[in-house]
């Protein structure tokens, strides 16, 4: 804990070191930031002295503060080194606000943000439940792409993970995960596959979630957990309900038949309900002949629903009673797409109950409910004053009801509809009018009964004193007269007179269009309104001008005798408009009417052009044709594709195989409650029908028993699910578990054949029933069992090697590796394969038989204890005198970092390595030698260290002060450091008798650690136990240079301070094995402060392919050390 | 899913904003804004509204709108019910949901957030949890933190949301326990001009507050359990039970909360508790207009008719009303043109009646549109459809709680047409 606290500290302050320098130019939106609050800026300041500050409430009071900052939208981001350092406090409160911010900035400040991942990292281990939860949560919420890997392997972690409750967080982190890089994809399908089987209620919604953000394509994963998503779904928290029920609704489509198939042919019977469609009555032929169609292949094969298809529909309608609007709806629309006709009626009920809720609520479901009507219109009609309209209902509201209440208009209730309409086109809401006016004309032309009566009532409504609801008027009079304008002439001559008052443009244009359209119905009028128009002409808008045009034309080939010259006239005051379109068309007009002799051949048709009979226009609701959407999905509110839509899948022609969903084998998924397997046992004795389940038990427990159910429900269609239920009636379930696991464990050996270590896998399978749930992964579990039984024995000889001894193992450890490497290439994994069983069994033997095998890798520990005493004793006695730099380093291949340019030293300058000594004063520290040439004329005297500004928790030993370095003369020193196994500088002073200098000594992430010997079997097995989120692979290309074994241990052990692993070191105990083509290398170390393991294994393949595997408790180490290690290998 | 929220106040202000995913920038606003001013009432802003990016969803409460912000293919409802509940949360927490109780508590606000939504996907709604996760402040609170620095973030780590009751806090205890519910029964009902009821429907709700020690389990049956017609659940309710029993069996969660809600069928009569008198009338030419109103009690079965209100959106045309109450205060406001009567009780004796001219602009046609007229009023200890609670028994804890029912009916949303 504290070190990671400490780590984090040095990290946050150098970064604040940092910042300050660069508080300016970082970004210019920061910086213009800074001009204009510069106030803000201030603030910050004192926020800065208070995090810094050591009292929790002063740096909680600043947090609250920053979280007011962040609130407004300001920027905050120049307190992030600052603030970061807290992300481990102990404070709860402290800490969730930090975790907001980090949220927020972690991605503007990727840098900083990677030294939290360690808190979280640990956090991830701890054994409360809701801390690795929300560490998961924060450490997927930081959007910096460096942690992918990471991330990764936290979610697959936790995927495993016991409680459901992380299980579920680690569903919403793939979504994150997801988001942030695509390339993932593959991995974390593969964790859904895992979450889709999970039993808890908790975990169902979240998972599917994922699904549907991630992969709502394969739809192949949802079949096996079909039934059991269905069964959980009462008690699953609503929003998961609302997301489960609509992936379910896209999954029934493309597995089951239209139930509705048989029904369609019944309402062609019965058909006079949607006769009054004007559309529908233009398309009920080719309808008939395909319904016909339909309706012989109905007849030859009777439609039986799928129990699957059942069973969804019947699980999900308890909820239409739930309190949430969304649940309803998506169940909703799950009956609208899915249900025989004559089932879907229950949900109008609950829909209409949705119209009290708040005012955004009703405004949805009333768009969706005008959708529904025009489909299946009795299914609201006994709900037809529900939707009656009340003066305070908002305008949009009320328009959506008005829609409604159109689409419900039959002969039967049109005149109760009709009378509403009059109250509200007295209203005040003058846009409400307006739309009462079209849908009036709509009843209209829908249902001729009363069109006389709309017509007559619209009439009336032309001499309202408003002149928005003329205008509406006119224009939907111009759409009714169009269907019988002979009967209506009277009414066009009283419209014509009231273009001297109307004067909104498109009452004005339609009026024009009327009488040019119909002017043989009134052949004295219709001049004289020309005459008035072409008076007005110039101070007419476009559209009416264009209709003046057409009237004009109109009339100059009815009536050419009396319009000619007035024709001509608008036609010379239209070339000289503004408006090009109208010059346009003058220009096209006279062009056709006009005959000249070079009048084109159109001229002729000029009448047929302009007095063609046209269709009357077909007032259509705008709802109709959007139920190709799904309904209650966003497309459909909008009517257009919104990004990520999921298309609703049109019905099969022939159902799938319904077997895909059966779910023969148990799942060796743990039975995570025990009540749900108690409950299981109850049910299957009890073997109760489909719907009995009434007997009023406890809610929660509910979700077992449907589970059953399914069980009986698809009995039928499975054989292997009936036999199970069979041996359950005979057994207790206990037993009953256990069978089925081994059974599938059976089939799973079957399957996989090919897998290695099968022995173990049937031990593991016997224990599996009780420890399932603790192993985070079978493999895991495999590889720790295995190397378990090797190396018990070996586990003295491990603890032996205590830190301190091992340290200095590397020169030795290269030694071993060649002997050893001569003696015998290390086992590749692929002659492991061929030879595991065997082997196996060996091993297991080896166990009694190898006691002796630890001894001599003993021996190889006690020379190496004298030596490296020695080179203690060695340091001790040089630390004061000179040392040469031969004596320390031992291969040669250190590298030399500069401290101090020769330069900006004025003479003097300073280079530094890591001699991968062990620093003998403090065994924590890592040894730095500085090496002192002084290139001036002057001697330098008094050479030592002073303000020394390291993060809290890095210590330092200071070289002991030169006193004298002559001029031209080379000294040397070592110092130690204490890293905290961070890769954060040591920022220090190095003083002279006359100068100060400013230096920083930063280590590369290789230096933080020293060797330890490990044996092979040994280095497995702690490879077994870092796992998981602490196992980072990667595949690389090995440098043409280095792709012998040499070379590669050499490259490794200079980029990290590890030892070699020795390979084969079992090779005594088994056969000589041939010598392998791919040799694997290992590498083992300890972090120098905290001692944890770090262990890399090279892997090489044929052609300089090759994988490398860095475990390490600390991830940010393994994850900088993977780094390197690659540079190094590749370059 | 949801991508961030952003809180606007009634003169345009970003107050707040909190995101999820990546930051989006508040510009985005910019579209609600144009969709604001389009549209000329608050409450007409459409919910939904696409921008070339994103797509907000929004929802006014407390003249506060809460805008989401949205990237891809979502449910609307599924926000907009969220949002909703969001607000219900702060109600719950502060009191109160303005702007200014939000800005006082926005560290609180903040921390409810970050736990309601993981990711933009809904995590923790209950507001029993959400309670033990984060205690709502209150003055005494607030002092002692300030001056101890305790923290209102819950130390203990709800343990609520696992269990199979996730509504219910664990660890309940009370000295005095009691289980309070009230039946209130809304009306809604459009009475026209003749005072025959176009439409009637009644609205029902149980609002309980149950402070009970340990896992209660309760049964509450009805005498006429028949009367609801369309009920919706608290998720503690057990559905199977309703449906063969009808009888309503739950584990209550702690404190406040809504039972059930339910819905009396429209084939039932709906006795009309109050009638309404009226002689609103503009004279052609004159620039005057008569208001007469009057108020009666009706089928109320011998309860009194409180808390009357009366509104009424008048004409455009209405320059001033000049009129006189019999009972109660009335005001007029020249601007909105909204007329109020605050009545309060009416005697069924000497009926209320408010009476008097109202003077329209000089010269203006006579305005075509009669006003509507709203109103509101409470009767105590009466449900109107009749529903009565039979009984009420508690399992599964050996105390003996004190138990209490109370009805009342109110108008909703009932209009007179004149």
């Amino acid at each position: 804990m504290s070190t990671a606290a400490l780590y984090n500290d040095q990290g946050a302050a150098e970064a604040a070191v940092e910042a300050g320098q660069e508080t300016t130019p970082t970004s210019s939106s920061s910086g213009a930031a800074f001009g204009l609050f510069s106030t803000d800026f201030k603030k910050n300041e004192d926020l800065k002295e208070m995090l810094e500050s050591n009292k929790e409430s002063l740096k909680l009071e600043a947090m609250k503060r920053i979280v007011q900052l962040i609130s407004k939208g300001k920027n905050a981001s120049e307190l992030f080194p600052a603030i970061v350092k807290n992300v481990a406090s102990k404070n709860i409160e402290l800490k969730k606000l930090v975790y907001v911010y980090l949220v927020r900035y972690a991605e503007e400040q990727q840098d900083l943000a990677l030294l939290s991942i360690s808190t979280f990292q640990r956090a991830l281990k701890d054994p409360n439940q809701f801390i690795r939860a929300s560490a998961l949560r924060v450490l997927s919420s930081i959007r910096v792409p460096i942690i992918v890997p990471i991330m990764m392997l936290a979610i697959k972690e936790a995927a495993a993970d016991l409680s459901p409750y992380v299980r579920k967080t680690s569903a919403h982190a793939i979504q994150k995960l997801h988001s942030l890089d695509p390339d993932q994809k593959e991995q974390l399908i593969e964790v859904i596959e895992k979450l889709l089987k999970d039993k808890s209620t908790l975990v169902a919604g979240s998972v599917v979630m994922a699904f549907e953000e991630v992969c709502p394509d394969r739809i192949d994963l949802i079949h096996k957990n079909y039934r059991k998503l269905c069964n959980l779904l009462v008690d699953v928290e609503e929003w998961g309900q609302v997301v489960i029920i609509n992936m379910l609704t896209r999954y029934a489509r493309t597995q089951f038949l239209n139930p509705n198939i048989n029904e369609s042919l019944l309402e062609e019977g019965s058909g006079g309900e949607k006769m009054f469609y004007g559309s529908d009555e233009d398309e009920d032929e080719d309808e008939k002949e395909k319904k016909a169609e339909a309706a012989a292949i109905a007849k030859r094969k009777p439609y039986v629903m799928d129990p699957d298809h059942r069973l969804l529909l019947r699980n999900t309608k308890p909820l239409l009673q739930s309190r949430n609007a969304a649940v309803v709806m998506a169940v909703a629309q799950l009956y609208f797409h899915l249900a025989p006709k004559a089932e879907v009626g229950v949900i109008a009920k609950a829909l209409v109950r949705l119209l009290r809720s708040h005012s955004e609520v009703q405004f949805v479901v009333l768009q969706n409910v005008a959708t529904m009507t025009i489909k299946r219109r009795g299914m609201f009609e006994p709900y037809l004053k529900s939707f009656y309209i009340r003066s305070t209902d908002p305008t949009q509201i009320k328009v959506l009801k008005l829609e409604v209440l159109t689409n419900l208009a039959n002969e039967t209730n049109i005149s109760t509809i009709l009378r509403e309409f009059q109250t509200y086109i007295k209203s005040m809401d003058k846009d409400f009018v307006a739309a009462t006016i079209q849908a009036i004309g709509r009843c209209a032309t829908n249902i001729g009964e009363v069109r006389d009566t709309c017509l007559n009532g619209l009439v009336q409504l032309l001499s309202n004193r408003d002149e928005l609801v003329v205008a509406e008027s006119v224009v939907v009079i111009k759409k009714l007269l169009q269907m019988q304008p002979e009967k209506h002439s009277d009414i066009i001559k009283h419209m014509a007179k009231l273009t001297d008052n109307i004067q909104v443009p498109m009452a004005r244009a339609s009026i024009l269009w009327l009488i040019g359209e119909y002017c043989e119905h009134v052949p004295r009028i219709a001049p004289d309104v020309l005459r008035k128009m072409a008076k007005s002409f110039t101070n007419e808008e476009d559209i009416v001008k264009l209709q003046i045009i057409n009237l004009a034309a109109k009339l100059y080939l009815t009536n050419s005798k009396q319009t000619k010259l007035l024709t001509q006239y608008v036609l010379n005051l239209a070339k000289y408009d503004q408006n090009y379109d109208i010059r346009d068309r003058a220009r096209f007009v006279r062009q056709l009417i006009v005959p000249t002799e070079k009048s084109g051949a159109l001229s002729k048709y000029a009448k047929k052009l302009f007095l063609a009979l046209k269709p009357a226009p077909v007032l259509e609701s705008p709802f109709k044709d959007r139920d190709h959407f799904q309904l209650g999905s966003l497309s459909h509110l909008l009517n257009a594709k919104a990004g990520g839509y999921q298309e609703l899948p049109e019905w099969p022609e022939a159902a799938p195989d319904p077997s895909v969903r059966n779910v023969e084998v148990k799942e060796s998924v743990p039975e995570w409650t025990k009540c749900s397997s108690r409950e299981k046992r109850k049910e299957k004795k009890v073997e109760k029908p489909f719907y009995s389940d009434s007997e009023g038990e406890s809610g929660p427990t509910e979700s077992a028993d449907s589970e059953s159910d399914s069980a009986s429900t698809t009995d039928s269609a499975s054989a292997s699910v009936s036999e199970e239920s069979e041996s359950g009636l005979e057994s207790e379930s206990e037993e009953e578990s256990e069978t089925e696991e081994e059974e599938e464990d059976k089939k799973e050996k079957k399957n996989q054949k090919k897998e290695p270590k099968k022995p173990v896998q049937e031990s593991e399978s016997e224990q599996s029933s009780e420890e399932e749930d603790r192993k985070p992964e079978k493999r895991s579990k495999k590889l720790k069992s295995d190397s378990e039984s090797d190396s018990v024995e070996d586990e003295g000889s491990e603890s032996e090697s205590s830190p301190s001894e091992s340290e200095d193992f590397e020169s030795e450890a290269v030694v071993t590796k060649k002997k050893k490497a001569a003696e015998s290439k290390p086992p590749s994994k692929s002659v492991r394969k061929e030879e595991k069983k065997e082997k196996k069994e060996m091993s297991l033997l080896d166990l009694d038989d190898f006691e002796p095998t630890p001894s001599p890798q003993v021996t190889p520990v006690n020379t190496l204890l004298s030596n490296s005493l020695a080179t203690d004793l060695e340091g001790l006695s040089l630390s004061d005198s000179i040392l040469s730099p031969a004596t320390i380093i031992p291969s040669g291949a250190l590298k030399n970092y500069e401290l101090l340019h020769r330069i900006t030293g004025e003479g003097l300058s300073v280079e530094y390595c890591f001699s991968r000594q062990p620093f003998s004063p403090d065994a924590n520290m890592v040894a730095v030698q500085l090496q002192f040439t002084n290139n001036s004329t002057s001697d330098t005297k008094n050479l030592h260290m002073e303000d020394v500004r390291l993060q809290s928790g890095m210590r330092v030993k200071e070289f002991p002060e030169i006193e004298l370095l002559p001029a031209g003369e080379m000294t040397s020193a070592v110092m130690g450091i204490d890293f905290c196994d961070s890769t954060q500088a040591a920022n220090f002073q190095l003083c002279s008798h006359t100068k100060k200098f400013f230096v920083s000594i930063q280590p590369p992430v290789g230096e933080l650690m020293r060797p330890v010997f490990l044996t092979e079997n040994e280095f497995k097995k702690e490879q077994g136990q870092l796992m998981g989120m602490n196992e980072i692979t990667e595949k690389l290309t090995l440098d043409v240079k280095c792709r012998n074994e040499h070379a590669i241990v050499q490259r490794v052990t200079t980029a990290a301070n590890l030892s070699r692993v020795p390979c084969g070191s079992d090779k005594e105990c088994s056969p000589p094995v041939p010598p392998p083509d791919y040799p694997v290398h290992r590498f083992a170390g300890r972090t120098v402060t905290s001692s944890s393991l770090v262990l890399v294994t090279v892997a090489t393949r044929e052609e300089g392919a090759a994988q490398l595997m860095v475990n390490c408790e600390k991830m940010v180490i393994g994850t900088m050390l993977v780094k390197d290690i690659l540079l190094a290998l590749t370059q | 899913m949801i991508h961030s929220l952003f809180l606007i106040n009634a003169s345009g202000d970003i107050f707040l904003e909190k995101h999820w995913k990546s930051v989006v920038s508040r510009s985005v606003c910019d579209y609600f804004f144009e969709a604001q001013e389009r549209a000329t009432e608050p409450e007409n802003v459409p919910p939904v509204i696409p921008t070339p990016h994103h797509y907000l969803i929004s929802v006014l409460r407390h003249r506060i709108y809460f805008v989401a912000v949205i990237q891809s293919e979502v449910p609307p409802l599924f926000v907009i019910e969220f949002l909703h509940r969001v607000v219900d949360t702060f109600q719950d927490y502060f009191g109160v949901c303005t702007e200014a109780a939000i800005k006082d508590n926005v560290v609180v606000v903040y921390e409810l957030l970050e736990e309601m939504l993981d990711n933009g996907f809904p995590l923790a709604t209950e507001s029993n949890i959400l309670k033990e996760l984060i205690k709502p402040p209150t003055i005494l609170r607030t002092m002692v933190n300030t001056i101890t620095g305790s923290t209102n973030v819950g130390e203990q780590l709800p343990t609520g949301q696992l269990s199979v009751v996730p509504w219910r806090r664990t660890g309940v205890k009370y000295t005095n326990n009691e289980a309070y519910f009230d039946v209130v029964e809304e009306i809604d009902a459009i009475i026209d001009k003749s005072g025959s009821t176009i439409t009637a429907e009644i609205q029902g709700v149980i609002d309980a507050c149950v402070k009970l020690t340990g896992m209660p389990d309760l049964t509450l049956s009805f005498m006429n359990p028949r009367l609801l017609d369309d009920v919706s659940f608290h998720p503690c309710v057990r559905f199977k039970r309703w449906e063969a029993e009808r009888i309503l069996s739950f584990i209550p969660p702690d404190g406040n909360f809504r039972l059930l809600s339910y819905h009396v069928s429209s084939q039932n009569l709906v006795a009309i508790p109050v009638y309404v008198k009226h002689n609103i009338t503009f004279r052609e030419g004159s620039s005057q207009g008569r208001f007469d109103l009057t108020l009666g009690p009706k089928q109320t079965m011998g309860k009194a008719v409180e808390a009357v209100l009366v509104s009424s959106q008048l004409p455009r045309g209405v320059l001033n009303a000049n009129l006189n109450p019999s009972q109660g205060t009335y005001t007029f406001d020249p601007v909105t043109k909204l007329l109020t009567w605050d009545v309060g009780k009416i005697n069924p004796q000497k009926l209320p009646n408010l009476k008097g001219t109202m003077n329209l602009q000089a010269g203006a046609s006579k305005p075509d549109e009669n006003p509507t007229i709203n109103i509101q009023f409470k009767i105590q200890q009466m449900a109107i459809s009749g529903l009565k609670v039979n009984r009420l028994d508690m399992y599964g804890e050996k105390y003996k709680p004190f138990k209490g029912i109370k009805y009342m009916t109110k108008a909703g949303k009932f209009q007179v047409r004149t």
